[in-house]
Formats: C-alpha cells, structure tokens, sequence
C-alpha cells in the first residue's frame, strides 16, 4: 500500500529537508504516520492531473509544517491554523492557481476554527485536506479538540471527559452546517480500501479545485502510533473499532457546481482610475484670498442641524477663496441626536492646528451651544446666535454679537433644515472672510443631493434679504 | 492641481489605488472604518478586490498570502485591531512580505476610546509581534500625507519587501483638509520570489522557518542590513525655525500640527521656539535630533501617550541637552494655547 519509491510530485531529493535534517531521501513523519499517505496520494494525483505548475500548497503548523520539503509546486509555509486565510489571499490574487490547504486537527479545529469555518462559508475556491489524527502530534501529544472521549493524552492524562473537556468537535459535520461548500467527505486511512476511497476523494477535490467550482472540505482519519502510544497495526485497529464510531466515514455532500466567477469587475487602466479616485489635473484656484491671521470657527448645535456640512461648505468655499483650511468633526456618542460641533480653520497659510478651542466665531445653532463656548470665543471675537431657539442674551460684553432667527427664517422658507445655510451665509455677510457669491457657488458643487440646490440658493437670498434689513 | 476638500482617511484610500494597491482586507473599527467604506466603494469599482475579513487575525493572513502572490495588498484598522494583527506582522518580516498597514489610533489601553492618542508608538516601530523584526512607520500629519503617503508606500514596501505602517490618529484621520492626489499610476511588477501558480514561480518558497540556528541567525542579521538600509535612505522629517531655536519641540502626526501653531504664536512674541517633525518614525531621525541638541538649548517631545517617542528622543540627545516631555492622553488632544504654555514654563525655567 504505501510504496516506498518515491511518490511522483514530490522533489527527487528533499534538499530542503536536507539542510534541516540528515538523510534527505526519506520524509520526517513517523513510521505509520498517516501524513506520509496523504502527502502521497496529493502528490501522486497532481503529476496524473497535470496540476503541478498551478498548485499553491500551503503548509500548517504541526507535523506537516514541512509540507514544503516534498511537494514539488508552489510553496507557502503558513502561521498556526491561518491557512484558510492564506489561501484567501492566494485565491484572490490568482485566477487560476490550485490552492491546498493541508492542515492538522489543532490546527484548524482549534486554533484556526474563525479561519476554517469564514473561508468554507464564503466558499472560496481551495481544497482543504484536513487530518484528523485526533491528537497534537508536534507538540507532543496532547489533547486536540477531536480527541475522544476517554483518549488519554498528555494534557488529559485521565482521559478526556466530558464535563472536564467538552466531547470531541465534528468538523465534517460543522462544515455541513454551511452553504458554502460544495462538497464535503470524511475518509480514514484504516484500511487500504480506506486509502483508495481517500485517494478518490482527494481527486475528487483536485478536480473541484482545477475547474474553480469552490470549496472541498475533506476530513481524513489518520493515524499517529507515536502520539497514541501505539504500533502502527494497533492504530488502524483502533481507528476501525473506536474512531470510524465517533467520525462517521461518509460523504456529506457533492455539488453539481459550476465554475465560480471571481466576481471582480472589470480592472480599470490608469485613466479611468485617476477619473474614478478624483486624481484631476490642473485646477487653478480662481482667487488667492489673505487674512491677517488664522481664523478659527466653531459651529455648534444639536445633531441634525446640519452643523457639519455647514463646516463643510465653508471649507469649500474657503478653498474656493484660495485659502488654506480644515474642517474638524466632533464625533463619538455625543453625535446621534445630542451635541455636535465642527471646528473649521481659514488661514492663508499653510493650518497648524485644527483644534479650534478659542475661536474667532462661534456660530451657536442652539441654547447648549451658546452654554458650551461663549466663554471660549476670543475677546474681540464673533458671537452668532440663532435667536429662534436661543432666548438668552450673550452675556459677553467684549464681543461682537449677531443675532438672527434662522430656524423661523428657513421655516419661513419652506425648508427649516436650512436653518444651517442661513446661519452660514449670514456669516460669510458678516465677516466677510468669504464672499456671497463664492457660497452661491459652492453649494451647487458640494451639495450632493442635487434637488435641495434651489432652495438652498434662495436661502442664501434670504440672509441676504434679513442681513440687509439689519 | 485640484485640491479636493477630504478626510484622511478618504485621502488614503485614493492614494493608496494610485499607488498600485490590488487587495484590501479589512475589518471596521473606529475610528478606521471609513477607510473600509472607502475601499470597499473604490476597490471594488476598479476592478480591484476588497473583502471584509472575520477578523484582524484573518485580514492581516489573507495579506500574507495575497502578499506571498505578487499583490499589492494592504488594511486599515486602529489599536485593538492592529494589535491582533501582530502575529501576522511577524511572519510578514519573517518571509519578507511587502505589504501595507494604516493605523488609525485611538485611546487605550483595552477598548479605550475613539478620541485620538499616539500610544501605538512602541506596538508599530518597535516591530510589535514575537522575535526581531522591525516594520517601516511613515507618520503623516495632514489628508495631503496620509494620501502621498500611501502613494509611494507600496513602492516602498516592494523595494524592502517590509511592511510600511501609515501611523495615523482619530483626528488626521477624520479631519478634512484640501488634497490634491498624486498623478501617476504604479503598479507593482512581478515579484521573483513570489508564487504566482505557474512553472516559472513553481520552486519557490514563502516561509518564516529557518531551522538550523546558524541559519536563522543568518536571516536575522540579513533584516537587521535591511533596516540599516532604509535607515540610510528613508529617514525624513520636516524642520521649522529649529535654526537659531532655543527650545525644539519635537511631534509627529496631529501633534505636530498643533505644535506649529504653537511655534508660530510664540515666534510672533520674539520667542526663539522651532519643531522638527519626523516623517518616518522607523526609522528614526536620530541623528539630525543629536546634531540639533545643543548645550545650552533645550528639546521638549510632545505627544500624545506617555512618553513613547520621548524615549527615542532622549536616548538620540544623550544628555547634550534636558528634555521635557509634554504628554496628554486618553483621546484630550491640546489645543496650541496649551501647549504655548507649556514651552513658556520652559523656556522660562
Ligand atoms: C500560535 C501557536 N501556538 C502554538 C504553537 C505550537 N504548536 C505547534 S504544532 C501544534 C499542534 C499541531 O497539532 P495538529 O494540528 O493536530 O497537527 P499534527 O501535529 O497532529 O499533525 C501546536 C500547538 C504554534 N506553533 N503557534
Ligand atoms: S507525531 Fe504523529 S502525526 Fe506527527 S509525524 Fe509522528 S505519527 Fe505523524
């Protein structure tokens, strides 16, 4: 059954084995070990399949970390139970490559489980070939989460219990509780019609994999007499009489799939991706504006007053202006529905800090606002109040005060939420540190939502209108 | 060229696809999560892949092996996030992966908080993850860096085959700033050691396991060259007014930004104040810090943890010259009038 020639697919000489261990002509597994017979069969159906040059085989972490010394393809050596992932990453990257992912019971029913179990239900094109040998072999011997009940290990030297150790995980079974999949079998190396059923499967999975149709799960029960304490006779016969019980041999599923797409759309040349990314070429600013120093603005108000791209706009038509500039959210919690504030910093140089903590205009949208930083605003600063909802007076009296109904004015108007683009446009009139016609400007460029232009435009007639009257 | 109003974290996306970015794996946090949004529309739409990992564990290993495939791969996350991607940093450096990671820093420690810190410092430049490597941490301090660069970060990261960290923060992040994006396109080229699935590529091996001890002892010596390399030719950092300064502030990031603002206040009462922001974290413009401490002068380093890069600051002085530390955390972020006064206190004291 396990022929000791050489198996077609692997290496002629094992150089990089060599280099790690004396004699290069054997592999490093244990006699008896069943990761010898599965190497092989993998090896020996990817010469008959023609698979080699297109293969990726990643190696785990565990017996098979080595995996790299015998298979003659692509190689990746894989951090613990990451494979699934890894493979992930290859298949995306590579339309036709063949990725196997050759992994151990520790490795991917225990460390790798997120990995494993994400990567059938995306059902990414890979073969996993899962060994089930029901223990840590590398490590020495200790308990994997598919050690039997009442196996002895080194970390369950009395025997695995249930109540201690929970019962043995059934990954075949858990992959069957995805959609992913499309095909899904449990083997066991116990017998050689075991090992013939296994070599088909594995084809099997080759062949999924070759033409793309998904994701090929195959659990093999395989033997290891060193961790188990045992001969290599007495494994099979414990497979066949206490494991086969436990992890029913069978397939759980064989999908009549078709090739897979990647579902990528089509890759974008440069041009296209520099119109798509906004990279344009070339824009003059039309103006070059000065100011005698750095301006900073805080707009404030309740969440859904538009305080935000209120700050937006003016950044805009800051940059509009030719000046430099910054818009500052204040996120978090605090956000939805509660307070909301945006710093915005002009200046004709290049801005220093964004952090507004004493502006030169405060435009406070609501009572807290005003409550919150009226005492912040620089001496000799702007104070904007939107008097339909703020009935106290500022109190500072070495500040310049605006006042204006701007919530009744964009009632008025027909559109209250508005109430930010009066307040805004009563600013630029008021402080002139942007022009009227710059914001009539701006806000059909920046507005996204191309229906609420107009009356955003006559809102800004109406500030005009109150600040004429004023 | 157009300077388009953005946030950083808009900003990155964009140069990141310019710079040749293929693979985005990513998984949401705060406050790094417009990124993935960013990616998801833009990446997808190009023809390029972006897929939402299970996890930070998942996302950095789909890198390692869209990495070990040729791919210009890349993720955006913040602390909790990037640090569950330490154990895949590791075995990046170990098989001389490129790839490219954006942090978008938050408080900590533990879920912390969303407000900007800087206390990712020592988890990215100091390598982070098990056994000693180092990644490349470019520290942009404004949309137009976090933009140029992830531009060039996919280069770089070929060139070295190291994972380039782009050390940002909640508020360079989130904040919106004028950005004109980079306009040429590259592409990565075909990489020859990486596995591409055909005969040309079908010997080669990605791996982080060197058993013998000479032989590992020879990779590490071989990464360490690499760093001695990039310290020669990647260091950078910006100085302003550090000539005739009597106190240099030394800040990356959002810190910097604020710093500036505090040099110029006091510059206009006649203080002799300058700053010398890092562009490169690692490396670490320790020379030009040693050469800039001058008897007599004095360096303050402000940021926002506990001391991060203070310690590297002050291991380049070598007692030349004191050096205060100015430090804030648990996302309070100074305004430039605090931090004027603190330069006061010392260039009184
Ligand atoms: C993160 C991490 N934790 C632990 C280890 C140690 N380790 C190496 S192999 C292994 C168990 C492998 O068992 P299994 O997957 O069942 O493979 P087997 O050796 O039985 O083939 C462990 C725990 C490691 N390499 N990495
Ligand atoms: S320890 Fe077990 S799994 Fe590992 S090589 Fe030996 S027999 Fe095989």
């Amino acid at each position: 059954m396990v022929k000791h020639a050489k198996p077609k697919g692997f290496y002629d000489v094992f150089e990089r084995k060599s280099q790690d261990f004396p004699a290069g002509e054997t592999t490093h597994y244990c006699p008896g070990c069943g990761h010898g017979t599965v190497h092989k069969l993998i090896a020996e159906a990817l010469v008959d399949m023609g698979l080699q040059d297109r293969t990726i085989f990643l190696s785990p972490v565990g017996c098979a970390v080595f995996g790299y010394y015998y298979f003659d393809t692509g190689n990746i050596q894989c951090a613990h139970g990451r494979a699934p992932a890894v493979g992930t990453g290859v298949a995306r990257s590579l339309d036709d490559a063949v990725v196997i992912s050759y992994q151990g019971d520790g490795d991917l029913a225990g460390i790798g489980t997120a990995e494993i179990v994400h990567a059938a239900n995306r059902n990414e094109n890979m073969a996993v070939f899962f060994v089930n040998n029901a223990i840590y072999g590398m490590t020495g011997g200790q308990m994997a989460p598919t050690t039997l009940l009442g196996q002895s290990t080194t970390t369950s030297p009395l025997g695995r219990k249930s109540e201690r150790e929970g019962g043995p995980i059934h990954m075949a079974e858990v992959m069957s509780a995805l959609e992913g999949p499309i095909y899904i079998e449990r083997c066991t190396l116990s017998s050689p019609a075991g090992v013939m059923k296994t070599r088909k499967a594995v084809r099997k999975a080759l062949t999924n994999q070759s033409e793309k149709r998904g994701f090929s799960f195959v659990e093999i029960l395989s033997p290891c007499p060193v961790g188990w304490k045992m001969t290599p006779v007495q494994s099979r016969s414990w497979m066949a009489s206490s494991m086969e019980s436990v992890f029913p041999v069978k397939r759980f599923r064989d999908e009549e799939a078709a090739p897979k797409g990647n579902g990528r759309l089509p890759f974008l040349d440069d041009g296209a991706l520099r119109d798509l990314v906004g990279a344009v070429a070339n824009e003059v600013p039309t103006k070059v504006s000065t100011l005698s120093q750095d301006l900073g603005v805080k707009i404030a108000g309740f969440g859904g007053q538009g305080v935000m791209s209120a700050g937006i706009l003016l950044a805009n038509a800051a940059i509009h202006e030719g000046l430099h500039t910054t818009w500052l959210p204040s996120y978090g919690p605090e956000m939805r529905g509660g307070k909301a504030n945006a710093s915005v910093v002009l200046s004709s140089d290049a801005v220093g800090s964004p952090v507004v903590d004493v502006p030169q205009a405060l435009l406070a949208m609501n009572g807290p606002s005003l409550d919150a930083f009226e005492n912040h605003v620089v001496p000799g600063g702007l104070v904007m109040v939107n008097s339909s909802l703020i009935s106290r007076k500022v109190e500072r009296r070495d500040v310049r005060v605006f006042e204006a109904p701007v919530s009744d004015l964009a009632a008025e108007a027909g559109f209250l939420k508005g109430a930010n683009i009066v307040m805004l446009a009563l600013f630029a009139l008021e402080s002139g540190v942007i022009g009227i016609q710059t914001l009539k400007e701006i806000i059909p460029k920046s507005m996204k939502n191309k229906d609420l232009v107009e009356i955003n435009l006559r809102l800004v007639d109406v500030a005009e209108e109150f600040h004429g009257r004023e | 060229m157009k300077r388009t109003l953005m946030k950083g974290n808009d900003a990155v996306v964009r140069g990141a696809l310019l710079g040749g970015a293929t693979h985005f794996f990513g998984y949401p946090i705060t406050p790094a999560s417009e990124i993935a949004h960013g990616a998801a529309d833009l990446f997808t739409r190009s023809g390029r892949t972006f897929l939402q990992a299970e996890s930070e564990t998942s996302a950095i290993n789909m890198m390692y092996g869209a990495a070990s495939s040729g791919a210009r791969t890349m993720t955006a996350s913040s602390g909790p996030g990037v640090a569950l991607m330490l154990e895949g940093l590791s075995y990046l450096a170990g098989s001389q992966l490129p790839t490219v990671i954006v942090d978008v820093q938050r408080a900590g420690p533990g879920l912390g908080n969303i407000w900007p810190e800087q206390s990712d410092y020592d988890m990215c430049c100091k390598g982070g993850g098990h056994g000693g490597f180092h990644n490349i941490v470019l520290a942009p301090s404004s949309g137009q860096e976090m933009a140029d660069f992830a531009h060039k970060a996919f280069d770089m990261a070929d060139a070295y085959r190291m994972t380039v960290v782009i050390l940002s923060d909640a508020y360079i992040g989130q904040m919106m700033e004028p950005v004109a994006l980079p306009q040429d396109v590259r592409h990565g080229a075909r990489k020859s050691w990486a596995v591409y699935g055909d005969e040309e590529s079908r010997s080669n091996l990605i791996s982080s396991i060197v058993m013998s001890q000479e032989g590992l002892a020879n990779l590490n010596m071989e990464l360490q060259a690499k760093y001695q390399r990039a310290a020669r030719d990647l260091t950078d950092w910006e100085e302003e007014q550090t000539e005739d300064a009597q106190l240099i502030v030394v800040a990356f990031g959002i810190t910097a930004r604020i710093a500036l603002t505090a040099v110029r206040m006091l510059r206009s009462e006649g203080h002799r104040v300058g700053l010398l922001r890092p562009k490169t974290l690692f490396p670490f413009p320790q020379e030009r810090i040693a050469e800039l401490a001058q008897v007599g002068g004095r360096m303050a380093v402000a940021e926002l943890n506990e001391g991060m890069m203070a310690r590297d600051v002050e291991r380049a002085v070598a007692g030349r010259c004191p050096v205060s530390r100015y430090n804030w955390f648990g996302g309070v972020v100074p305004s430039a009038e605090e931090m004027v006064l603190r330069m006061k206190e010392d260039l009184d004291g």
